[in-house]
């Protein structure tokens, strides 16, 4: 199974290529290579929540670029994941003023409860953990952002009960 | 100045149920100065815009009708305007209720700022991680492409803008504008050389103006009411209003419009909610992110909240981020952290800063943990000086201004750490 997920190459859906359509129209035509973060950003969507590096040379080989080019722009941004990532993607925020507002006791909570440090996936594949520069939601802190949802102003006990609340 | 009744401009549709869609804003007057602005000339919008004295809220705090001024009329290239809501300044959370709240009032900015400086087409850079805010924005924009107020002939002028929103993927750097313009352009976000200023070859090569998201909000207020209305407002060299996002250890953090040159200590006790444990339970403020030196409480006790003040305190306004930090704050300990981010951050181009980043958060984090040795913070000061000015963005000084101004204002706790090799607080 594993090995044919890394043997199958990646194809975007009809629906994906209709969003790229719309993504290549925000930018003028002589400008297309402007396009690839957002499809970066589609592809990572639409092939399991990261950029294997097939699916680089797939978003290379759609949009005319070289190979090269696509991963210099998908190793630059930390949001493009190059390792896989478990199904939720939890990201604490640990800067200043989450830090002030006692993030550690966020990221202590969270390690005890799922049973891995930073920087780990779950035995599962449901859950890895990082912990994150500023998110932008400071007079909310602590703050995570699991997926695309901003979860703010948290306790230890809120923690516990997002993870447990998760479908 | 008058405080009695905190005046909204940026803020003033926040509160209101959906006040993120169409009807709502318009139900608040909303597109009607950009109606009026269309029927000036672009000079006259800039002039109005140059009267108000509004300067960048995104951190620079460059006047933002001169920068308009400063594009070319005529241009072989097309012209562009760029919105920053690349918020990434750590502390710093304004743009995103901007952006999830109002952003019609961003959409309106932009439309008077491009006929003002005649771009055709422009950009909401959004950082990635804002996806609810993106979602928000992109909705504002379909419902006013759907009305009118953006397309070839908007409101029937025959004014031509398109807009869209292009999503960053997590790089501090990229709130640095010629990084921001290099990914735009799809690359990865390393600063450009300036000169040329991207005014004058900025995007894909054509003049280009960016300014921040709440620059770009303030915009239709100023043509609604006038430059000198705006101008009375604050204080000199400050005028108009500012965000200032409060966090860390006061009892109501949050995100407050209030005019320019409030006292800082107003600021906190009757915005928000003072102090935890007390004003004399603060130990200092760093006024304007994580950028900014930190200041110490007697500085608090009578600096305002405005460009000038705040530089003559040795310090800057920036972003407008206040993080507030009481007395069981290891000042070491924060600035490890903070050293830590722009080690993270550095991109990498500029060899004072992709090694100097690195040091810094080395040195203050041996410090930290007890294994300082002597001559550690001369050292520091040192790398700070080799640091500053000597790089192609501002992140290298971004770096170096807290490390240097946490030890100017607190020298005491770095020396005790150095020399007992542990804190004088915890």
């Amino acid at each position: 199974m594993e090995q044919e997920q890394h043997t199958r190459a990646p194809q975007f859906s009809q629906e994906a290529l209709a969003k790229t359509e719309e993504i290549f129209n925000r930018y003028p035509p002589e400008h297309r290579e402007a396009a690839l973060m957002p499809i970066l950003h589609l592809a990572q969507r639409e092939f399991g929540g990261w950029l294997a590096p097939e699916t680089i040379d797939y978003v290379a080989d759609f949009m005319n670029l070289a190979p090269i080019r696509v991963y210099e722009v998908a190793s630059f941004y930390t949001m493009y994941n190059l390792k896989r990532v478990g199904t939720y993607h939890i990201q604490v925020c640990t800067n200043i003023s989450c830090w002030l507002c006692n993030s550690d006791a966020i990221v202590k909570t969270l390690e005890r409860k799922l049973g891995i440090g930073l920087g780990q996936t779950t035995a599962d594949q449901r859950f890895t953990l990082v912990a994150v520069e500023c998110l932008g939601a400071c007079v909310n802190a602590p703050m995570l952002q699991i997926n695309d949802d901003y979860h703010e102003n948290l306790t230890p006990e809120k923690v516990v009960g997002i993870i447990d609340q998760l479908p | 100045m008058n405080q009695s009744a905190p005046l909204q401009i940026v803020f003033k549709n926040i509160h209101k149920a959906n006040s993120h869609t169409l009807p709502v804003y318009l139900k608040g007057g909303g597109y009607k100065a950009m109606a009026e602005a269309l029927a000036k000339t672009p000079e006259e919008v800039i002039n109005e815009v140059k009267t108000s004295g509004i300067r960048g809220r995104g951190g620079a705090g460059f006047p933002a009708g001169i920068k308009w001024s400063f594009i070319p009329k005529s241009s072989t290239k097309p012209k562009y305007l760029v919105c920053n809501a690349d918020e990434g300044e750590p502390g710093t959370c304004k743009d995103r209720d901007i952006l999830r709240f109002d952003p019609h009032l961003l959409i309106e900015g932009m439309v008077i700022a491009a006929f003002a400086v005649g771009s055709e087409r422009g950009y909401i850079y959004i950082r990635g991680e804002f996806f609810l805010e993106s979602q928000r924005v992109e909705g504002a924009i379909r419902e006013a492409y759907a009305k009118g107020y953006l397309g070839d002939n908007i409101l029937g002028t025959g004014v031509r803008f398109d807009l869209a929103v292009h999503l960053g993927a997590g790089a501090y750097v990229c709130g640095e504008e010629t990084a921001l313009l290099e990914s735009l352009e799809g690359k990865k976000g390393q600063p450009r050389v300036k000169p040329p200023f991207p005014a004058n070859v900025g995007l894909w090569g054509g003049p280009t103006v960016i300014n921040n998201v709440e620059t770009l909000a303030s915009i239709p207020a100023i043509l609604e009411h006038g430059g000198g209305w705006y101008a009375g407002l604050g204080v000199e060299k400050s005028t108009g209003t500012k965000i200032f996002s409060v966090s860390g250890h006061v009892n109501r953090p949050g995100n407050y419009e209030v005019e320019m040159g409030l006292p800082l200590k107003r600021l906190l006790e009757e915005y928000a909610g003072g102090v935890r444990g007390g004003w004399d339970n603060l130990k200092g403020v760093i006024p304007g992110g994580s950028s900014s030196p930190v200041l110490g409480k007697q500085v608090c006790e009578t600096v305002t909240m405005d460009y000038d003040s705040i530089a003559r305190a040795g310090s800057m306004l920036g972003s407008g981020a206040v993080v507030v930090m009481d007395k069981s704050v290891c000042i070491v300990r924060a600035i490890a952290r903070i050293s830590r981010f722009y080690r993270h951050e550095s991109c990498g181009q500029c060899t004072p800063c992709r090694e100097g980043t690195g040091w810094l958060s080395q040195i203050v984090t041996r410090i930290e943990a007890g294994g300082g040795q002597p001559g550690d913070i001369e050292l520091l000061e040192e790398l700070c000086g080799n640091i500053s000015g000597r790089t192609i963005c501002a992140l290298g000084d971004a770096a170096a201004m807290p490390v240097a101004g946490a030890i100017r204002a607190f020298r005491d706790e770095f020396v005790y750490h150095v020399e007992h090799g542990r804190c004088l607080v915890e």
